[in-house]
């Protein structure tokens, strides 16, 4: 009796780079885990800076230029391309996931494709606000 | 005596609320959007869009769906990763404060 289960080393232990390299997260399952990093995201830090950026904003004329030119920054562009991203995910993963709760799109091969059009149109909405907002 | 073990069902009625609230940021979403969009980017033009009344109701329902909506997410995340029950309980208190917060200072944002 020789299986391929009784030949495999037991146990298995499951070391960083196993969990980095070896282990295939299957697509769906980069979209779900984005959504959680996204997510987490928006609500800490971006949903602050925001809110920070909507409060001088609208307290002054003065605050208003400042916003605009701490949004000039290097620094601070990149914090708003990274906000952009985790926004952009998170609303397409989400639609996805509301049109999954109805039951459109569980087979296997629509759930895969799904997945990757919200990886790829998330980073394609991204770049186009990026783009418009310099 | 009736006893429930399970069924409080607040694990649906939460789920359910995450939806919800998902739909009314979505549809403000695309709203503001356009109206961004439409608005010139003046001081005046952005004040005057945040004077109108409907403004100021969408963007709190926003607010209001977005702490619900992420009180929801924050804890699925907070069970399935953190084991400790008292660092848990510390940074789900945490999340409460923090949204409550964000929802007091949009408040304040809008109606000064």
């Amino acid at each position: 009796m020789s299986s391929a289960a009784a030949k495999k080393q037991r146990p298995k232990y499951l070391s960083l780079t196993a969990i980095l390299f070896q282990i295939r997260l299957p697509l769906p399952g980069w979209v779900s885990i984005l959504h959680r990093v996204s997510g987490a995201l928006l609500v800490f830090p971006f949903a602050a800076w925001a809110l920070y950026l909507l409060d001088v904003s609208l307290r002054s004329e003065q605050g208003f230029s400042h916003v605009r030119e701490y949004l000039a920054m290097p620094a601070a562009k990149l914090g708003l391309i990274v906000l952009l991203w985790a926004a952009c995910h998170h609303f397409c993963a989400g639609i996805r996931y509301l049109a999954l709760d109805l039951n459109k799109g569980i087979e296997l091969r629509p759930a895969r494709i799904s997945g990757g059009l919200v990886v790829v149109v998330s980073l394609a909405l991204t770049a186009f606000f990026a783009a418009k907002l310099w | 005596m009736k006893r429930v073990i399970v069924g409080a069902h607040y694990g649906t009625r939460d789920w359910l609320a995450q939806r919800i609230t998902a739909v009314v940021m979505a549809v403000y979403t695309i709203f503001a959007l356009a109206v961004f969009a439409s608005t010139p980017s003046t001081y005046e033009a952005w004040k005057a869009l945040f004077a109108q009344g409907w403004m100021r109701i969408a963007t709190l329902l926003f607010m209001a769906s977005l702490a619900w909506h992420a009180w929801v997410g924050v804890r699925d995340i907070l069970m399935d990763y953190v084991k400790h029950d008292g660092l848990r309980l510390a940074l789900q208190v945490a999340t409460v404060l923090l949204l409550a917060g964000y929802a007091g200072w949009a408040i304040e944002i809008l109606w000064r």
